[in-house]
Protein backbone atom coordinates (compact mmCIF):
# COMPACT_ATOMS: atom_id res chain seq x y z
CA UNK A 1 0.00 0.00 0.00
CA UNK A 2 3.05 2.43 0.75
CA UNK A 3 4.88 1.59 -2.23
CA UNK A 4 1.92 2.38 -4.64
CA UNK A 5 1.68 5.24 -2.82
CA UNK A 6 4.76 6.39 -3.59
CA UNK A 7 4.77 5.30 -7.25
CA UNK A 8 1.49 7.34 -8.05
CA UNK A 9 2.78 10.34 -5.44
CA UNK A 10 4.59 12.43 -8.19
CA UNK A 11 2.14 12.16 -10.61
CA UNK A 12 -0.92 12.89 -8.30
CA UNK A 13 1.51 16.28 -7.70
CA UNK A 14 0.81 16.43 -11.17
CA UNK A 15 -2.55 16.98 -11.25
CA UNK A 16 -2.71 18.90 -8.63
CA UNK A 17 -0.62 21.52 -10.08
CA UNK A 18 -2.18 21.63 -13.60
CA UNK A 19 -5.43 21.88 -11.09
CA UNK A 20 -4.22 24.78 -9.34
CA UNK A 21 -2.83 26.70 -12.44
CA UNK A 22 -6.45 25.86 -14.41
CA UNK A 23 -7.79 28.27 -11.15
CA UNK A 24 -5.40 30.35 -10.84
CA UNK A 25 -7.99 33.56 -11.26
CA UNK A 26 -9.39 31.67 -7.71
CA UNK A 27 -6.04 31.10 -6.53
CA UNK A 28 -4.86 34.44 -6.65
CA UNK A 29 -8.19 36.06 -5.38
CA UNK A 30 -7.80 34.29 -2.50
CA UNK A 31 -4.35 34.95 -2.07
CA UNK A 32 -5.50 38.64 -1.74
CA UNK A 33 -7.88 37.94 0.97
CA UNK A 34 -4.82 37.65 3.40
CA UNK A 35 -4.18 41.54 3.95
CA UNK A 36 -4.10 41.65 7.27
CA UNK A 37 -1.01 41.84 7.98
CA UNK A 38 -0.34 44.56 5.68
CA UNK A 39 -2.72 46.55 7.62
CA UNK A 40 -1.59 45.81 10.77
CA UNK A 41 1.87 47.19 9.93
CA UNK A 42 0.85 50.35 8.29
CA UNK A 43 -0.73 50.59 12.05
CA UNK A 44 1.96 49.62 13.75
CA UNK A 45 4.41 51.89 11.54
CA UNK A 46 2.62 54.81 12.35
CA UNK A 47 2.87 54.11 15.99
CA UNK A 48 6.61 53.27 16.06
CA UNK A 49 7.30 56.94 14.23
CA UNK A 50 8.40 58.23 17.56
CA UNK A 51 10.35 55.50 19.15
CA UNK A 52 10.41 52.24 18.82
CA UNK A 53 7.46 49.21 20.85
CA UNK A 54 9.15 47.03 23.36
CA UNK A 55 12.42 45.35 21.35
CA UNK A 56 9.99 46.41 17.75
CA UNK A 57 11.54 49.83 15.95
CA UNK A 58 9.26 50.55 12.66
CA UNK A 59 11.93 47.95 10.55
CA UNK A 60 11.43 45.21 13.02
CA UNK A 61 7.72 45.61 12.50
CA UNK A 62 8.40 45.52 8.60
CA UNK A 63 10.24 42.36 9.38
CA UNK A 64 7.76 40.80 11.35
CA UNK A 65 5.15 41.25 9.24
CA UNK A 66 6.07 40.61 5.90
CA UNK A 67 7.17 37.15 7.16
CA UNK A 68 4.21 36.47 8.66
CA UNK A 69 2.28 37.38 5.09
CA UNK A 70 4.85 35.40 3.42
CA UNK A 71 4.90 32.38 6.30
CA UNK A 72 1.34 32.14 6.50
CA UNK A 73 0.86 32.12 2.71
CA UNK A 74 2.95 29.79 2.07
CA UNK A 75 1.92 27.02 4.62
CA UNK A 76 -1.99 27.90 4.55
CA UNK A 77 -4.27 25.44 3.22
CA UNK A 78 -7.94 24.62 2.82
CA UNK A 79 -8.05 20.98 3.14
CA UNK A 80 -10.98 21.47 5.95
CA UNK A 81 -13.41 23.25 3.37
CA UNK A 82 -13.04 20.55 1.06
CA UNK A 83 -13.26 17.55 3.67
CA UNK A 84 -16.55 18.73 5.34
CA UNK A 85 -18.23 18.98 1.82
CA UNK A 86 -17.13 15.97 0.09
CA UNK A 87 -18.46 13.85 3.66
CA UNK A 88 -21.89 15.86 3.15
CA UNK A 89 -22.52 16.07 0.00
CA UNK A 90 -20.82 12.15 -0.41
CA UNK A 91 -18.37 12.96 -3.20
CA UNK A 92 -16.05 11.42 -0.99
CA UNK A 93 -17.56 7.45 -1.70
CA UNK A 94 -15.47 7.85 -4.95
CA UNK A 95 -12.06 8.30 -3.07
CA UNK A 96 -12.54 5.58 -0.84
CA UNK A 97 -13.10 3.30 -3.87
CA UNK A 98 -9.86 4.57 -4.97
CA UNK A 99 -7.11 2.10 -4.18
CA UNK A 100 -5.00 4.95 -2.52
CA UNK A 101 -5.67 6.14 0.95
CA UNK A 102 -8.32 9.63 0.75
CA UNK A 103 -5.76 11.33 3.02
CA UNK A 104 -3.01 10.27 1.28
CA UNK A 105 -4.41 12.26 -2.01
CA UNK A 106 -5.53 14.78 -0.13
CA UNK A 107 -1.46 15.59 0.95
CA UNK A 108 -0.98 15.27 -2.62
CA UNK A 109 -3.19 17.83 -3.90
CA UNK A 110 -2.50 20.39 -1.03
CA UNK A 111 1.29 20.55 -1.32
CA UNK A 112 0.98 20.94 -5.31
CA UNK A 113 -0.31 24.24 -4.51
CA UNK A 114 3.02 25.04 -2.46
CA UNK A 115 5.55 25.83 -5.81
CA UNK A 116 2.90 28.27 -6.78
CA UNK A 117 2.35 29.69 -4.01
CA UNK A 118 6.28 30.12 -3.56
CA UNK A 119 6.33 31.59 -6.81
CA UNK A 120 3.40 34.23 -5.31
CA UNK A 121 5.37 35.36 -2.21
CA UNK A 122 8.76 35.56 -3.96
CA UNK A 123 8.00 39.31 -4.32
CA UNK A 124 6.90 39.73 -0.66
CA UNK A 125 10.18 37.61 0.09
CA UNK A 126 12.77 40.01 -1.98
CA UNK A 127 10.74 43.23 -1.13
CA UNK A 128 11.62 41.43 2.61
CA UNK A 129 15.18 40.97 2.23
CA UNK A 130 15.22 44.53 0.57
CA UNK A 131 13.67 46.84 3.50
CA UNK A 132 15.01 44.42 6.45
CA UNK A 133 17.65 42.22 5.37
CA UNK A 134 20.19 43.02 7.93
CA UNK A 135 17.32 41.86 10.72
CA UNK A 136 17.23 38.58 9.45
CA UNK A 137 18.86 35.31 11.02
CA UNK A 138 19.66 33.56 7.61
CA UNK A 139 23.39 34.43 7.87
CA UNK A 140 23.78 32.02 10.87
CA UNK A 141 23.29 28.63 9.08
CA UNK A 142 21.89 27.03 12.52
CA UNK A 143 18.91 29.13 12.68
CA UNK A 144 18.42 28.76 9.02
CA UNK A 145 18.19 25.23 9.03
CA UNK A 146 15.84 25.36 12.03
CA UNK A 147 14.22 27.93 10.28
CA UNK A 148 13.76 25.85 7.04
CA UNK A 149 12.57 22.56 9.42
CA UNK A 150 10.34 24.67 11.01
CA UNK A 151 8.59 25.42 7.72
CA UNK A 152 7.81 22.47 7.00
CA UNK A 153 6.70 21.40 10.27
CA UNK A 154 4.10 24.69 10.44
CA UNK A 155 2.44 22.80 7.12
CA UNK A 156 1.96 19.71 8.44
CA UNK A 157 0.76 21.14 11.92
CA UNK A 158 -1.56 23.18 9.42
CA UNK A 159 -2.68 20.10 7.16
CA UNK A 160 -2.91 17.81 9.92
CA UNK A 161 -5.67 20.20 12.32
CA UNK A 162 -7.34 20.72 9.45
CA UNK A 163 -8.03 17.32 8.80
CA UNK A 164 -9.02 16.53 12.14
CA UNK A 165 -11.39 18.91 12.27
CA UNK A 166 -12.02 17.81 8.61
CA UNK A 167 -12.76 14.91 9.86
CA UNK A 168 -15.01 15.77 12.60
CA UNK A 169 -17.76 16.21 10.43
CA UNK A 170 -18.14 12.52 10.09
CA UNK A 171 -19.80 12.85 13.62
CA UNK A 172 -21.16 16.81 14.18
CA UNK A 173 -23.00 19.10 11.97
CA UNK A 174 -21.08 22.19 12.52
CA UNK A 175 -18.13 21.12 12.23
CA UNK A 176 -17.03 24.22 9.82
CA UNK A 177 -18.63 26.38 12.88
CA UNK A 178 -15.89 24.56 15.71
CA UNK A 179 -13.26 25.29 13.01
CA UNK A 180 -14.21 28.90 12.72
CA UNK A 181 -13.98 28.99 16.36
CA UNK A 182 -10.32 28.05 15.95
CA UNK A 183 -9.35 30.50 13.48
CA UNK A 184 -10.51 32.56 15.92
CA UNK A 185 -8.65 32.11 18.70
CA UNK A 186 -5.57 31.20 15.90
CA UNK A 187 -5.62 34.81 14.81
CA UNK A 188 -4.59 35.69 18.06
CA UNK A 189 -2.76 32.81 19.63
CA UNK A 190 -0.53 32.66 16.40
CA UNK A 191 1.11 36.03 16.42
CA UNK A 192 -0.94 36.59 13.34
CA UNK A 193 -2.19 40.02 13.81
CA UNK A 194 0.26 40.82 16.45
CA UNK A 195 3.32 39.97 17.81
CA UNK A 196 2.86 37.40 20.81
CA UNK A 197 5.37 39.50 22.93
CA UNK A 198 3.63 42.58 22.89
CA UNK A 199 0.49 40.47 24.62
CA UNK A 200 -0.11 40.91 28.33
CA UNK A 201 1.59 38.88 30.63
CA UNK A 202 -0.44 35.89 31.38
CA UNK A 203 -1.89 36.02 27.42
CA UNK A 204 1.56 35.54 26.35
CA UNK A 205 2.42 32.34 28.34
CA UNK A 206 -0.71 30.84 27.29
CA UNK A 207 0.15 31.80 23.65
CA UNK A 208 3.69 29.47 24.36
CA UNK A 209 2.06 26.96 25.13
CA UNK A 210 -0.97 26.39 22.38
CA UNK A 211 -0.11 24.30 19.15
CA UNK A 212 -1.12 27.69 17.02
CA UNK A 213 2.22 29.38 17.49
CA UNK A 214 4.05 27.32 16.17
CA UNK A 215 2.17 27.19 13.21
CA UNK A 216 3.32 30.68 12.15
CA UNK A 217 4.36 32.63 15.12
CA UNK A 218 7.80 30.49 15.82
CA UNK A 219 8.53 30.40 12.49
CA UNK A 220 8.91 33.75 11.85
CA UNK A 221 10.34 34.65 14.90
CA UNK A 222 13.16 32.18 14.11
CA UNK A 223 13.49 33.99 10.58
CA UNK A 224 13.81 37.95 11.61
CA UNK A 225 16.28 37.07 14.67
CA UNK A 226 13.11 37.39 18.19
CA UNK A 227 14.97 33.79 19.12
CA UNK A 228 17.79 32.60 20.21
CA UNK A 229 19.43 29.33 19.07
CA UNK A 230 19.09 27.29 21.88
CA UNK A 231 15.55 28.56 22.12
CA UNK A 232 14.59 27.72 18.97
CA UNK A 233 15.67 24.46 18.73
CA UNK A 234 13.89 23.82 21.69
CA UNK A 235 10.77 25.13 20.18
CA UNK A 236 11.30 23.16 16.91
CA UNK A 237 11.58 20.12 19.35
CA UNK A 238 7.58 21.39 20.19
CA UNK A 239 6.76 22.06 17.29
CA UNK A 240 6.96 18.46 16.08
CA UNK A 241 5.86 16.93 18.87
CA UNK A 242 2.87 18.90 18.21
CA UNK A 243 2.71 17.17 14.53
CA UNK A 244 3.51 14.22 15.73
CA UNK A 245 0.46 14.06 18.16
CA UNK A 246 -1.93 15.99 15.38
CA UNK A 247 -0.88 13.22 13.17
CA UNK A 248 -2.29 10.32 15.09
CA UNK A 249 -5.50 12.85 16.27
CA UNK A 250 -6.30 13.40 12.98
CA UNK A 251 -6.05 9.68 11.53
CA UNK A 252 -7.93 8.05 14.45
CA UNK A 253 -10.67 10.39 14.01
CA UNK A 254 -10.90 9.31 10.63
CA UNK A 255 -10.65 5.87 10.92
CA UNK A 256 -13.65 6.16 13.60
CA UNK A 257 -15.46 8.43 10.93
CA UNK A 258 -15.24 6.60 8.13
CA UNK A 259 -16.58 3.64 9.52
CA UNK A 260 -19.88 5.14 10.41
CA UNK A 261 -19.66 7.18 6.93
CA UNK A 262 -22.42 6.22 4.57
CA UNK A 263 -23.36 8.06 0.98
CA UNK A 264 -26.07 7.28 -1.23
CA UNK A 265 -24.91 7.45 -4.81
CA UNK A 266 -22.87 9.16 -3.97
CA UNK B 1 -54.55 54.25 -2.71
CA UNK B 2 -52.27 55.29 -5.85
CA UNK B 3 -50.34 52.80 -7.59
CA UNK B 4 -47.22 53.70 -5.92
CA UNK B 5 -48.71 53.13 -2.44
CA UNK B 6 -49.79 50.03 -3.56
CA UNK B 7 -46.33 48.92 -4.77
CA UNK B 8 -44.51 49.48 -1.96
CA UNK B 9 -47.08 47.61 0.27
CA UNK B 10 -47.15 44.78 -1.75
CA UNK B 11 -43.24 45.33 -1.44
CA UNK B 12 -43.45 45.70 2.42
CA UNK B 13 -45.58 42.55 2.96
CA UNK B 14 -42.85 40.43 0.42
CA UNK B 15 -40.30 41.69 2.73
CA UNK B 16 -42.13 40.40 5.95
CA UNK B 17 -42.39 36.88 4.12
CA UNK B 18 -39.37 36.49 3.31
CA UNK B 19 -38.10 37.47 6.70
CA UNK B 20 -40.35 34.84 8.07
CA UNK B 21 -38.90 32.51 5.88
CA UNK B 22 -35.29 32.89 7.26
CA UNK B 23 -36.42 33.03 10.98
CA UNK B 24 -38.50 29.44 10.32
CA UNK B 25 -35.16 27.98 8.74
CA UNK B 26 -33.02 29.04 11.12
CA UNK B 27 -34.85 27.80 14.21
CA UNK B 28 -34.35 24.56 12.91
CA UNK B 29 -30.88 24.59 13.43
CA UNK B 30 -30.91 25.64 17.16
CA UNK B 31 -27.46 23.69 17.63
CA UNK B 32 -25.91 25.31 14.83
CA UNK B 33 -27.37 29.17 16.76
CA UNK B 34 -25.27 28.54 19.94
CA UNK B 35 -22.37 27.68 17.80
CA UNK B 36 -22.79 30.85 15.85
CA UNK B 37 -23.54 33.36 19.06
CA UNK B 38 -20.24 31.59 20.38
CA UNK B 39 -18.14 32.46 17.08
CA UNK B 40 -19.92 35.96 17.37
CA UNK B 41 -18.72 36.82 20.52
CA UNK B 42 -14.94 35.66 20.16
CA UNK B 43 -14.97 37.45 16.83
CA UNK B 44 -15.69 40.41 18.61
CA UNK B 45 -12.85 40.23 20.96
CA UNK B 46 -10.58 39.21 18.51
CA UNK B 47 -11.15 42.52 16.97
CA UNK B 48 -10.80 44.71 20.15
CA UNK B 49 -7.59 42.69 21.56
CA UNK B 50 -5.47 44.58 18.93
CA UNK B 51 -7.08 47.70 19.98
CA UNK B 52 -6.08 47.12 23.45
CA UNK B 53 -2.19 45.93 22.64
CA UNK B 54 -1.65 49.15 19.88
CA UNK B 55 -3.64 51.51 22.54
CA UNK B 56 -1.39 50.23 25.06
CA UNK B 57 1.53 51.13 23.92
CA UNK B 58 0.48 54.73 23.15
CA UNK B 59 -2.02 57.00 24.86
CA UNK B 60 -3.80 58.31 21.62
CA UNK B 61 -2.67 57.40 17.69
CA UNK B 62 -2.77 59.95 14.76
CA UNK B 63 -5.60 62.39 16.82
CA UNK B 64 -7.60 58.86 18.41
CA UNK B 65 -7.25 58.24 21.86
CA UNK B 66 -8.78 54.59 22.71
CA UNK B 67 -11.62 55.49 23.67
CA UNK B 68 -12.40 57.18 20.27
CA UNK B 69 -11.34 54.47 18.29
CA UNK B 70 -13.38 52.09 19.94
CA UNK B 71 -16.70 54.20 18.44
CA UNK B 72 -14.98 53.51 15.32
CA UNK B 73 -14.76 49.78 16.39
CA UNK B 74 -18.09 50.02 17.69
CA UNK B 75 -19.62 51.14 14.21
CA UNK B 76 -17.78 48.63 12.27
CA UNK B 77 -19.53 45.86 13.98
CA UNK B 78 -22.84 47.24 13.96
CA UNK B 79 -22.33 47.52 9.98
CA UNK B 80 -20.30 44.10 10.29
CA UNK B 81 -23.83 42.59 11.85
CA UNK B 82 -25.72 44.54 9.03
CA UNK B 83 -23.38 43.00 6.41
CA UNK B 84 -23.27 39.60 7.51
CA UNK B 85 -26.82 39.10 8.68
CA UNK B 86 -28.76 41.10 5.79
CA UNK B 87 -26.06 41.43 2.78
CA UNK B 88 -23.79 38.52 2.39
CA UNK B 89 -26.01 35.67 2.70
CA UNK B 90 -28.81 36.54 -0.03
CA UNK B 91 -26.45 37.66 -2.52
CA UNK B 92 -23.62 34.81 -1.99
CA UNK B 93 -26.82 32.72 -2.97
CA UNK B 94 -27.32 35.34 -6.61
CA UNK B 95 -23.56 33.60 -6.86
CA UNK B 96 -25.03 30.22 -7.04
CA UNK B 97 -27.82 31.20 -8.81
CA UNK B 98 -25.98 32.29 -11.76
CA UNK B 99 -23.75 29.45 -11.57
CA UNK B 100 -26.16 26.65 -12.16
CA UNK B 101 -29.07 28.61 -14.44
CA UNK B 102 -31.72 28.61 -11.28
CA UNK B 103 -31.69 32.55 -11.63
CA UNK B 104 -34.85 31.80 -13.78
CA UNK B 105 -37.33 30.94 -11.09
CA UNK B 106 -36.33 34.47 -9.51
CA UNK B 107 -36.21 36.52 -12.72
CA UNK B 108 -39.84 34.73 -13.86
CA UNK B 109 -41.53 35.70 -10.18
CA UNK B 110 -43.69 38.89 -10.66
CA UNK B 111 -41.25 41.59 -8.69
CA UNK B 112 -38.32 43.15 -8.81
CA UNK B 113 -35.28 40.49 -9.28
CA UNK B 114 -33.27 42.58 -6.89
CA UNK B 115 -35.47 43.16 -4.64
CA UNK B 116 -35.87 39.18 -4.41
CA UNK B 117 -32.77 38.21 -4.33
CA UNK B 118 -31.24 40.79 -2.14
CA UNK B 119 -33.94 39.79 0.36
CA UNK B 120 -34.01 35.88 0.01
CA UNK B 121 -31.89 35.52 3.23
CA UNK B 122 -31.16 36.84 6.72
CA UNK B 123 -29.24 35.15 9.38
CA UNK B 124 -31.10 36.10 12.57
CA UNK B 125 -28.18 35.38 14.76
CA UNK B 126 -26.43 38.39 13.68
CA UNK B 127 -28.49 40.06 16.48
CA UNK B 128 -25.67 39.20 18.81
CA UNK B 129 -23.54 40.94 16.95
CA UNK B 130 -25.40 44.23 17.06
CA UNK B 131 -25.85 44.28 20.99
CA UNK B 132 -22.22 43.98 20.96
CA UNK B 133 -21.56 46.96 18.56
CA UNK B 134 -24.04 48.51 21.29
CA UNK B 135 -22.21 47.78 24.30
CA UNK B 136 -18.68 48.59 22.79
CA UNK B 137 -20.56 52.19 21.84
CA UNK B 138 -21.68 52.26 25.65
CA UNK B 139 -18.28 51.49 26.96
CA UNK B 140 -16.45 53.85 24.46
CA UNK B 141 -18.77 56.80 25.95
CA UNK B 142 -18.49 55.90 29.29
CA UNK B 143 -14.19 56.29 28.93
CA UNK B 144 -15.03 59.94 27.19
CA UNK B 145 -17.30 60.42 30.11
CA UNK B 146 -19.68 62.21 28.07
CA UNK B 147 -22.62 61.27 26.14
CA UNK B 148 -23.15 62.30 21.73
CA UNK B 149 -25.40 65.80 21.58
CA UNK B 150 -28.95 65.31 20.20
CA UNK B 151 -27.52 66.68 16.99
CA UNK B 152 -24.88 64.34 16.68
CA UNK B 153 -27.14 61.49 17.03
CA UNK B 154 -28.96 62.67 14.39
CA UNK B 155 -26.06 62.64 11.92
CA UNK B 156 -24.75 59.65 13.05
CA UNK B 157 -28.15 58.14 12.05
CA UNK B 158 -28.17 59.71 8.43
CA UNK B 159 -25.09 58.63 8.16
CA UNK B 160 -25.53 54.86 9.25
CA UNK B 161 -28.52 54.72 6.59
CA UNK B 162 -25.75 56.23 3.85
CA UNK B 163 -23.28 53.70 4.76
CA UNK B 164 -25.85 50.91 4.63
CA UNK B 165 -26.51 52.03 0.97
CA UNK B 166 -22.89 51.82 0.20
CA UNK B 167 -22.37 48.83 1.60
CA UNK B 168 -25.16 46.99 -0.32
CA UNK B 169 -24.04 48.91 -3.48
CA UNK B 170 -20.78 47.91 -3.56
CA UNK B 171 -22.12 44.11 -2.48
CA UNK B 172 -24.67 44.02 -5.58
CA UNK B 173 -21.34 45.52 -7.62
CA UNK B 174 -19.44 42.40 -6.48
CA UNK B 175 -22.34 40.04 -7.43
CA UNK B 176 -22.73 41.49 -11.05
CA UNK B 177 -19.12 40.81 -11.84
CA UNK B 178 -20.68 37.13 -11.72
CA UNK B 179 -22.59 37.40 -14.40
CA UNK B 180 -18.86 38.09 -16.21
CA UNK B 181 -16.77 35.77 -14.51
CA UNK B 182 -18.80 33.51 -13.03
CA UNK B 183 -16.83 32.00 -9.92
CA UNK B 184 -16.96 35.30 -7.76
CA UNK B 185 -17.93 33.41 -4.54
CA UNK B 186 -13.70 34.06 -3.93
CA UNK B 187 -14.86 37.71 -4.22
CA UNK B 188 -16.77 38.02 -1.62
CA UNK B 189 -14.33 36.65 0.78
CA UNK B 190 -11.70 39.53 -0.30
CA UNK B 191 -14.64 41.89 0.21
CA UNK B 192 -15.10 40.57 3.38
CA UNK B 193 -11.20 40.67 4.13
CA UNK B 194 -11.50 44.26 2.71
CA UNK B 195 -13.80 45.19 4.65
CA UNK B 196 -12.46 44.48 8.27
CA UNK B 197 -9.60 47.24 7.57
CA UNK B 198 -12.60 49.41 8.54
CA UNK B 199 -12.28 48.89 11.73
CA UNK B 200 -9.33 50.98 11.99
CA UNK B 201 -10.13 54.89 11.69
CA UNK B 202 -9.25 55.54 8.18
CA UNK B 203 -6.95 58.68 9.34
CA UNK B 204 -4.45 56.24 11.03
CA UNK B 205 -3.61 55.31 7.42
CA UNK B 206 -1.14 57.55 5.25
CA UNK B 207 -0.82 58.00 1.47
CA UNK B 208 -1.99 55.49 -0.99
CA UNK B 209 -3.76 53.62 2.13
CA UNK B 210 -5.99 56.74 3.14
CA UNK B 211 -6.83 57.76 -1.13
CA UNK B 212 -7.72 54.22 -1.36
CA UNK B 213 -10.13 53.63 1.73
CA UNK B 214 -11.67 56.75 1.60
CA UNK B 215 -12.81 57.69 -2.31
CA UNK B 216 -12.02 54.16 -4.10
CA UNK B 217 -13.70 51.81 -1.08
CA UNK B 218 -14.61 53.78 0.67
CA UNK B 219 -14.76 52.51 4.43
CA UNK B 220 -13.91 56.03 5.64
CA UNK B 221 -17.56 56.99 4.44
CA UNK B 222 -18.68 54.14 6.16
CA UNK B 223 -17.16 54.03 9.84
CA UNK B 224 -14.57 56.86 10.50
CA UNK B 225 -17.14 59.61 9.24
CA UNK B 226 -20.13 58.63 11.57
CA UNK B 227 -17.91 58.27 14.35
CA UNK B 228 -16.81 61.26 14.09
CA UNK B 229 -20.20 62.76 13.73
CA UNK B 230 -21.23 60.76 16.85
CA UNK B 231 -18.06 62.48 18.46
CA UNK B 232 -19.23 65.78 17.34
CA UNK B 233 -16.17 66.86 15.28
CA UNK B 234 -17.41 66.13 11.68
CA UNK B 235 -17.78 69.69 9.76
CA UNK B 236 -20.58 69.82 7.68
CA UNK B 237 -18.89 70.28 4.06
CA UNK B 238 -17.54 66.98 4.65
CA UNK B 239 -21.00 65.51 5.91
CA UNK B 240 -22.75 66.72 3.08
CA UNK B 241 -19.82 65.44 0.78
CA UNK B 242 -20.37 62.21 1.88
CA UNK B 243 -23.80 61.93 1.55
CA UNK B 244 -23.75 63.11 -1.76
CA UNK B 245 -20.88 60.76 -2.61
CA UNK B 246 -23.10 57.46 -1.21
CA UNK B 247 -26.11 58.48 -2.94
CA UNK B 248 -24.16 58.55 -6.74
CA UNK B 249 -22.89 55.09 -5.40
CA UNK B 250 -25.83 53.54 -5.02
CA UNK B 251 -27.53 54.63 -8.08
CA UNK B 252 -24.59 53.73 -10.22
CA UNK B 253 -24.73 50.27 -8.62
CA UNK B 254 -27.86 50.09 -9.57
CA UNK B 255 -27.55 50.72 -13.18
CA UNK B 256 -24.87 48.21 -13.49
CA UNK B 257 -26.98 45.49 -11.85
CA UNK B 258 -29.59 46.20 -14.26
CA UNK B 259 -27.51 46.03 -17.44
CA UNK B 260 -25.64 42.98 -15.76
CA UNK B 261 -29.20 41.46 -15.58
CA UNK B 262 -29.41 41.88 -19.21
CA UNK B 263 -26.22 39.42 -20.00
CA UNK B 264 -27.24 36.55 -18.40
CA UNK B 265 -28.11 33.86 -20.27
CA UNK B 266 -29.08 30.49 -18.12
CA UNK B 267 -27.27 27.36 -19.13
CA UNK B 268 -29.86 25.15 -19.25
CA UNK B 269 -33.12 26.72 -20.36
Amino acid sequence: MIRSALRAYPTLLRVGISGVIAYRAEFLIWILTTNMPLVMLAIWHEVAADGPVGRFDQKQFTAYYLAILAVRLLTSTWVVWQMSMEIRDGTLSAKLLRPLHPLIAYSAEHLAAVPLRFLVISPIAVILVLTAGDRLAVRDPALLAIFLASLVGAWLLIFFTMVLMGALSFFIESALGLFELWLAIHAVMSGYLIPLESLPGWVRQVAHVLPFRFMLGFPVETLVGLETRSAALADLGIQWAYVAIFCAAAITVWRAGVRRFAAYGG
Amino acid sequence: MTVAAETLARYARLLRLQFRMSGITAMQYRADFIVRGLLAVMWIGVTLLPFAVVFGSRPAIAGWSFAEALVVVAWFTLLKAFLEGAVSPSLTAVVEHVRKGTLDFVLLKPADAQFLVSTAKFEPWRVIDFIGALLIFAYAFHLLGRWPAPSAVALALVFLLVAVFILYSIWILVVSAAFWVVKVDNLSYLFGSAFDVARWPVTIFKGTLRFVFTFIFPLAVMTTYPAEALLGRLSGYTAVKAIVGGVVFAAIARRVWLRALRLYTSASS
